[in-house]
């Protein structure tokens, strides 16, 4: 399968999504220039981190009128599966394909870190190869990550089960100090109401090797490739980085 | 009535022999413009003119140096094909004026010295140093403060160069994997911020600063030309400030935009790629000017630019003004003619202004044009290899520190030696910068194997399974003290951190912050340092492939310690074969390679110039340790070779605070405690804290200390077992008599949490 890496003028996590899709997993991944329309046949578009269009105006706000992103809307709204990371989510709130906004931090400084996320949904073509509850560690690195939206809108996304992560402590549980941002009801990503494009502030490509610290971000790579051949297996090698 | 007065030629930082010079290299008084172009080209930050005789001591030979000094940045080979490219450079001055810009403008400088070498820049990292950001605490013989400590401001200005190398880097897609952050009271008024980059080429992709081919169309790139930054190289780095200067020279700092860098990195990395470029500059220090002649004088060949070709950002410009000027986000470019409609489309690509300026010439002059007469036409040679040399005086300066400890050095017990040793924790200098790493983005690239925290920082290479190791250090206290001593051990301590990750030093760059040059005794630290440099490079086998020298580093009249930082690279072949500082394991032994005691002077003299006297008994005295150099080496060589044979579970360099400290820091790293004696006649204090240098701490398996001792005595270096890994504390004691023990979570609380108190608990 392919995995489509939108650039942006002013991506720059865009090699890393890439890399780790062909190295990590195996797969085919393809770069989509923001002028184009075409994405070249990808099962899976990816929105990578980094500052598109020099996040000039606001995080995001500008990089929504790209061509590409009308293609990436189009195949949104066909069902195509939608892999928004770090600026790719503020990029998907911007473009409306997600509810909500961002907030700079709370302690309005730029964060880079690893932190820990809990999966609350395992019934997503993103978390299909984790176990209900499950805690990873990827990394953070943005100024603009906490999430906000009204109280009815978080309120549809808690029912309608459109939180897939929230920042936690290692050991699963939520806590104000586990929160490196502020963000609402302590989420770390979301998804659309069809279930087909997911937000998400850490970054599962900088997880993706045990040399860099954590292959935690494989899973969600993974439930991906899963999702796309109809099944639902259990990530290879897993087990042994566990 | 000439035009040229002598208040102008004055005005111009130039002293009336050098203005007699101008006039009789050009045979005929300046214009204006070319006054201005002198100006700045022999300044002292674009000319080197007080410090090129004595650099040129310096070792830049190596097999694996593929350019030394003199081009954008030094270039190293490292096999299979690749190289890298990497240097240092200091932005002091623009980031006292403004922090933010100053800081944010000195990481995008460094950045295009290294892609305009055809490499993408894989890592950055910063030397920082400040004023005091807390009041000075009681202590025995608190230094008499003239008042001139400000903490606040000193919170303020890093603040703000944090803000801004993270508003850079970040934006820019570089990691800042990581540095160092020293305070101490010379950086009051005169904060400095070296910036140290680093990237990666193909070796055919390799280009250089250099305009060929008469007839080819020079080409300008990137942001217009606007009115910031005039005469920042001649005015901001070349001359001392006074207090009131912060304000009035604020309008020559420039100001940054990381986004078009990023653009640029890709156009121009796409467009040499394409092979229509033939060499490229970017234009940074004395803009335009120094891009166009550095670029003729070293193709041989001269340039001719039009200056109403110049893309400006705002009207009615002059020639001066657009000569000088040093707007960011810049270059230059030299491609071949019948090929520019290729370079243009690419920067159309990327959404840049791509202009023809004028054309490379066969006289070798720079030739400026404006509505096609020429208002300036200079020789390059004058301006760059004939710019004035000076052997300026020197003499030594006198101590202002005595040899001898100055104060009673009273027995302390083992509680208040483990208090002591909570105090280091948690002074700025060496506690966690946290605070400070987090808002760096340290992971992009997916490169980063160890990023700040440890000794050096690692960065693998996807396209080899290599990794490169890098530190910067810098040690103002020692090179007070003595300066040649001081430089010995701060070349000593970077390649120490680099072996202590497994990795080969292969080259380095040095960034040179001093006072006044003109000041005998500030022209007698440098020369001391170079000395001092040159032995250590030489003996480690490490070549200096380029740097910076900054001079002026001076505010009313007190300079700052004499600063030299050294960046080194090291090469490590496989990079999973690497060490980190962290007790990983329980039931280690704990050994130091080298031994604990390598000095053979007078202890209590060199325990003057420790981190320890400074800080807890808050003076300094005598000097720092003569490096045996030999012995450094064979320690470096014989921890690099336990680390590949899988011998070392961790590897930690010892240095400011000395063994106390560096157990501190491995036990907080891997979350395993220790337990330790010292079984060594003497003053337990200056076991624990003296800053005796080739020595690395150690964990290894019990059933492995055969191995290695075989190792030990192979490479002929001493190496002593001082305790076992495990339980949760750090326990000390000394010949059989405990001293203290501290929990390691007692240990991180204070040395996670100084810096933040220090920065966010207090109001300013």
């Amino acid at each position: 399968m392919k995995f489509g890496v939108v650039v942006f003028p002013g991506s720059n996590c865009d090699h890393d999504a890439f890399y780790a899709v062909e190295h990590a997993l195996g797969q085919q991944a393809a770069f989509l220039w923001h002028q184009s329309t075409d994405l070249q046949q990808s099962d899976v578009i990816i929105l990578p981190g980094g500052f598109a269009y020099g996040d000039y105006l606001r995080t995001g706000a500008i990089a929504r009128f790209a061509p590409m992103m009308s293609a990436v809307r189009d195949f949104a709204e066909r069902g195509g599966l939608v892999l928004g990371i770090c600026n790719g989510f503020q990029i998907l709130l911007e473009s409306g394909l997600l509810k909500g906004a961002m907030l700079r931090n709370r302690n309005l400084k730029f964060v880079c870190q690893p932190v820990h996320i809990r999966v609350e949904n395992i019934e997503t073509p993103f978390t299909n190869a984790l176990r209900p509850g499950q805690v990873l560690e990827i990394p953070i690195a943005h100024a603009e990550g906490n999430y906000y939206a009204d109280a009815a809108t978080l309120e549809q996304l808690e029912t309608r089960r459109q939180v897939v992560f929230r920042y936690c402590r290692a050991s699963g549980e939520l806590a104000e100090d586990a929160n490196p941002n502020g963000s609402a009801n302590f989420i770390a990503g979301i998804m659309n109401r069809a279930g087909n494009v997911l937000g998400m502030m850490p970054h599962p490509e900088r997880a993706s090797e045990a040399l860099l610290g954590s292959t935690d971000g494989r899973y969600i790579f993974q439930s991906l490739v899963n999702a796309v051949a109809g099944g639902r297996r259990v990530a290879p090698g897993m087990a042994a980085a566990r | 009535m000439p035009l040229i007065s002598p208040e102008l030629v004055e005005q111009h930082n130039l002293t009336p022999e050098e203005y007699q010079r101008i006039l009789k290299t050009l045979g005929r008084e300046p214009t204006l413009t070319e006054l201005g172009i002198f100006s700045v080209m022999w300044s002292e930050h674009c000319s080197y003119k007080s410090s090129r005789i004595y650099l040129k001591r310096l070792p830049t030979q190596a097999p694996q140096v593929l350019q030394g000094p003199g081009e954008n940045a030094g270039v190293v080979d490292l096999g299979h094909g690749w190289a890298c490219v990497f240097k240092i450079e200091s932005h002091n001055h623009p980031s006292f004026v403004e922090p933010f810009q100053g800081a944010a403008t000195g990481v995008g400088g460094i950045l295009r010295d290294i892609f305009t070498m055809g490499a993408r820049p894989i890592a950055v990292m910063d030397s920082l140093r400040f004023g005091p950001i807390v009041s000075p605490p009681n202590t025995p013989a608190a230094p008499a403060t003239d008042g001139a400590v400000n903490p606040a401001l000193n919170r303020r200005i890093l603040r703000g160069v944090v803000g801004g190398i993270s508003f850079y880097g970040n934006c820019f897609g570089v990691p800042t994997v990581g540095g160092e952050t020293v305070f101490g009271a010379s950086y009051q008024n005169n904060p400095l911020v070296n910036v140290f980059a680093l990237g990666v080429a193909r070796k055919e992709h390799l280009f250089l600063a250099r305009a060929k081919g008469a007839g080819n169309p020079v080409i300008y790139v990137g942001a217009k030309t606007g009115r910031d930054g005039i005469h920042g190289a001649s005015l901001l780095a070349s001359s001392e400030f006074s207090g009131a200067d912060g304000q009035q020279k604020r309008p020559n700092v420039q100001v940054g935009d990381p986004f078009l860098e990023k653009l640029l990195l890709e156009a121009c990395l796409e467009a040499m790629h394409s092979g229509a470029v033939l060499g490229v500059q970017d234009m940074g220090a004395a803009g335009l000017t120094c891009s166009t002649c550095e670029m003729g004088a070293r193709g041989g060949v001269g340039i001719e630019i039009e200056m109403e070709r110049v893309p400006q950002r705002e009207t009615g410009m002059t020639a001066y003004e657009i000569l000088l000027s040093e707007s960011q986000e810049r270059m230059l470019l030299v491609a071949q003619r019948g090929r520019e409609q290729e370079v243009f489309q690419v920067f159309r690509k990327w959404g840049l202004d791509a202009v023809e300026i004028g054309q490379v010439i066969e006289e070798p002059v720079l030739r400026v044009r404006q509505g096609g007469e020429v208002i300036a036409e200079i020789p390059n040679a004058a301006l760059t290899e004939q710019a004035p040399v000076y052997e300026r005086p020197w003499a030594p300066r006198l101590r202002s520190a005595p040899m001898e400890c100055p104060i009673p050095l009273e027995k302390r017990n083992g509680a208040e030696l483990g208090e002591d040793l909570l105090r280091l924790l948690s002074d700025p200098s060496i506690a966690s910068k946290r605070w400070i790493y987090e808002q760096y983005d340290t992971m992009v690239r997916t490169n980063t194997v160890i990023g700040p925290g440890g000794d050096a920082a690692l960065v693998r290479l996807k396209e080899t399974g290599q990794a490169l190791a890098m530190s910067v250090d810098g040690n103002g206290r020692y090179c007070l003290l003595d300066p040649r001593r001081g430089a010995r051990m701060i070349v000593a301590e970077a390649a120490r951190n680099v072996s202590a990750t497994g990795a080969v030093p292969i080259g380095a760059t040095n960034c040179l912050n001093f006072g006044n040059p003109e000041r005998p005794s500030i022209l007698w630290q440098f020369v001391e340092v170079i000395e001092g440099m040159a032995e250590a490079c030489r003996t480690l086998d490490i070549p200096i492939t380029g740097g910076n020298v900054s001079f002026y580093n001076e505010t009313d009249g007190r300079a700052i310690d004499p600063t030299p930082v050294v960046g080194v690279v090291g090469l490590l072949q496989k990079s999973d074969c690497l060490a980190r500082i962290g007790f990983r394991q329980e039931g280690r032994r704990i050994i130091v390679l080298g031994g604990v005691v390598t000095i053979r002077e007078d202890p209590l003299i060199c325990f003057g110039s420790s981190q320890y006297a400074q800080t807890i008994l808050g003076t300094s005295w005598g000097i720092p340790p003569w490096v045996d150099l030999e012995y450094e080496k064979r320690v470096q060589a014989c921890c690099r070779r336990l680390i590949a044979e899988a011998l070392a579970d961790s590897a930690h360099d010892l240095s400011d605070g000395g063994l106390a400290v560096a157990l501190a820091e491995s036990c907080m790293a891997g979350g395993q405690g220790a337990t330790i004696d010292l079984n060594w006649n003497g003053d337990p204090r200056l076991l624990l804290f003296a800053e005796d240098p080739s020595r690395i701490l150690m964990s290894v398996a019990e059933m492995d200390l055969v191995k290695v001792d075989r190792l030990v005595s192979e490479y002929n270096i001493r190496a002593v077992v001082l305790g076992t890994t495990g339980s949760a504390a750090l326990s000390l004691s000394h010949q059989g008599e405990a001293l203290f023990k501290i929990p390691v979570s007692a240990l991180r609380s204070r040395y996670e949490t100084a810096l933040e108190q220090a920065l966010e608990a207090v109001s300013s």
